[in-house]
């Protein structure tokens, strides 16, 4: 609602739109409670909106008449035409997302942004799910703001050009919004799960217009879809994380694994390849039950995605993918040369690597992660692991 | 941090296409090296064959396929990163190429312009 009535202030008046939009969502669940949901509550929520914004610009034009006398322009046309369909809030919806996605704020603003305007999240929400304090998420918003209201994004009227040179950064955002929900080191799933299904809502959102429905959006979606199927299954009962190989499949979400494929057809058309076809195909490749060279197909698109871009994450990725097709002792060489011992997740891999090998070496790379990582639920279970190791290592052979 | 090219040079013509398992294997080479962010640019793989190839010389005299010496020729390139030239040499050492069908790998250190 904020982004339809954004479209009808402008995106410097962005604080106007979302106090309508408050007030309208809080007379709803008034009204609602009392006199039940109406037949159409979209229809509802956007007439007692209009109604808002009239009054809002009555009280306005009060103010602007009666005090500031000087008579400043008014500087929003008074009587545009306030008009809803589902095309409106499509499409503003869409306009939204390109305007918060903009390159002028660092990433981690943009994704909080999008958070609060896009998903609606509360302040504390976003903190929480950052793992972050208030104030740091509240200035951060405030910043991110900011930049916005002087970007002078056309919001009302998206064209082919803007979307062309947006649509990298709002992938990118959208992208990170997910992981940020699946990878993220909060112990909350409810709102790990929700950062991932928001992120999913405003990927379709693009696949459902014309001009943004292209091959690179349905590979990061069927990507997004491939994963979320298991989201049920790699957390386990206290929050830990359950390793692939150890998941229960039958948690696996079939429906989401359907869509993603989907989304990866569609994806096909055309012969461009990016990051997020090769990731899509990676995920795709994990949740086949089948072991049919599922490893040798992994470990080539891993070898695809590190030479279009190198990051340290898909680098130790490629490295386990590698000792699946050629054992551990050939993937540890691989993974010594990577030059990233300052990373938790470089020594838990050398931990798991070493441990059917050389249970001393494997402990102290646990041991290493163990105090590089800060997430509390990651050092249990790497601890656990060293546990079940001087276990079997009794009595010590080496 | 300095780059170096690596050159490749195959023995004959005739081992210019890999099979799919030597195909892998020197993509997983390749992959090695960008997996520790030191591959500067992926290059290109030069077809030698006299329909891709010629050698352009003074007077206007035009060879067919790639240019040899005896029968090595060029079959392509990459730029790697590397702090010295011994440590650009250990990385071409790891190539598959050698045990697959010999050849070799020219290192050259390439010119910083600023």
């Amino acid at each position: 609602m904020t982004a339809v009535l954004c479209r009808h202030f402008g995106l410097a008046h962005i604080e106007i739109a979302e106090d309508i939009a408050s007030d309208t969502f809080l007379k709803a669940s008034e009204h609602w409670a009392i006199n039940g949901v109406p037949d159409n509550p979209t229809a509802w929520l956007y007439t007692v909106a209009r109604n808002k914004i009239r009054d809002y610009f009555k009280h306005k034009s009060v103010f602007e008449n009666k005090i500031k006398s000087a008579a400043k322009p008014v500087e929003i046309e008074l009587e545009k035409d306030f008009e809803i369909n589902h095309q409106i809030i499509a499409d503003s919806q869409l306009a939204m997302i390109f305007a918060v996605c903009n390159p002028a704020n660092p990433i981690e603003a943009q994704i909080s942004l999008a958070l609060q305007i896009l998903c609606g999240f509360s302040v504390e929400e976003i903190a929480n799910a950052f793992l972050t304090n208030r104030e740091t998420i509240k200035k951060r918003l405030q910043r991110a703001r900011t930049k916005l209201r002087n970007d002078k994004f056309q919001i009302d009227y998206l064209t082919a050009a803007d979307i062309k040179t947006r649509l990298e950064t709002v992938l990118k955002t959208l992208y990170l919004l997910f992981n940020e929900g699946y990878f993220s080191t909060t112990n909350n799933q409810l709102i790990r799960k929700e950062l991932c299904f928001e992120a999913i809502r405003l990927t379709l959102v693009l696949t459902e217009n014309s001009l943004t429905n292209t091959p690179q959006v349905n590979a990061l979606l069927a990507l997004m879809c491939f994963q979320s199927s298991r989201l049920e299954a790699r957390t386990g009962v206290n929050g830990e994380a359950i390793l692939f190989d150890k998941q229960d499949k039958s948690l696996w979400d079939r429906s989401l694994i359907d869509r993603g494929n989907y989304y990866l057809v569609e994806a096909c058309h055309g012969g461009e390849i990016s990051t997020y076809h090769l990731e899509a195909g990676i995920a795709y490749w994990h949740t086949t039950f089948t072991d049919n060279n599922k490893w040798e197909h992994i470990l080539q698109l891993y070898n695809k995605l590190i030479l279009v871009e190198y990051s340290p994450v898909t680098a130790l990725n490629r490295a386990f993918a590698f000792s699946k097709v050629y054992g551990n002792e050939k993937a540890i060489k691989e993974v010594e040369m990577l030059n990233l011992s300052e990373s938790n997740y470089y020594h838990e891999l050398l931990g798991y690597l070493y441990s059917s090998i050389d249970v001393p070496t494997s402990i102290q790379h646990y041991t290493r992660a163990i105090n590089l990582t800060k997430s509390k639920v990651e050092q249990e279970t790497l601890q656990q692991e060293i546990n079940r190791l001087l276990q079997i290592s009794l009595p010590p052979f080496k | 941090m300095k780059e170096f090219a690596l050159i490749f040079r195959l023995k004959d013509i005739s081992d210019f296409k890999p099979s799919p398992e030597q195909m892998q294997e020197r993509m997983n080479w390749l992959a090695g090296i960008a997996s520790q962010n030191k591959l500067a640019d992926k290059g290109n793989t030069l077809l030698p064959f006299a329909a891709s190839a010629k050698t352009v010389k003074p007077n206007n005299v035009i060879t067919d396929g790639a240019y040899t010496e005896i029968k090595e020729f060029i079959s392509g390139y990459i730029v790697v990163k590397a702090d010295t030239i011994d440590e650009a040499v250990e990385m071409a050492k790891g190539n598959p190429i050698f045990d697959q069908v010999g050849g070799s790998i020219e290192v050259r250190e390439v010119l910083q312009r600023d």
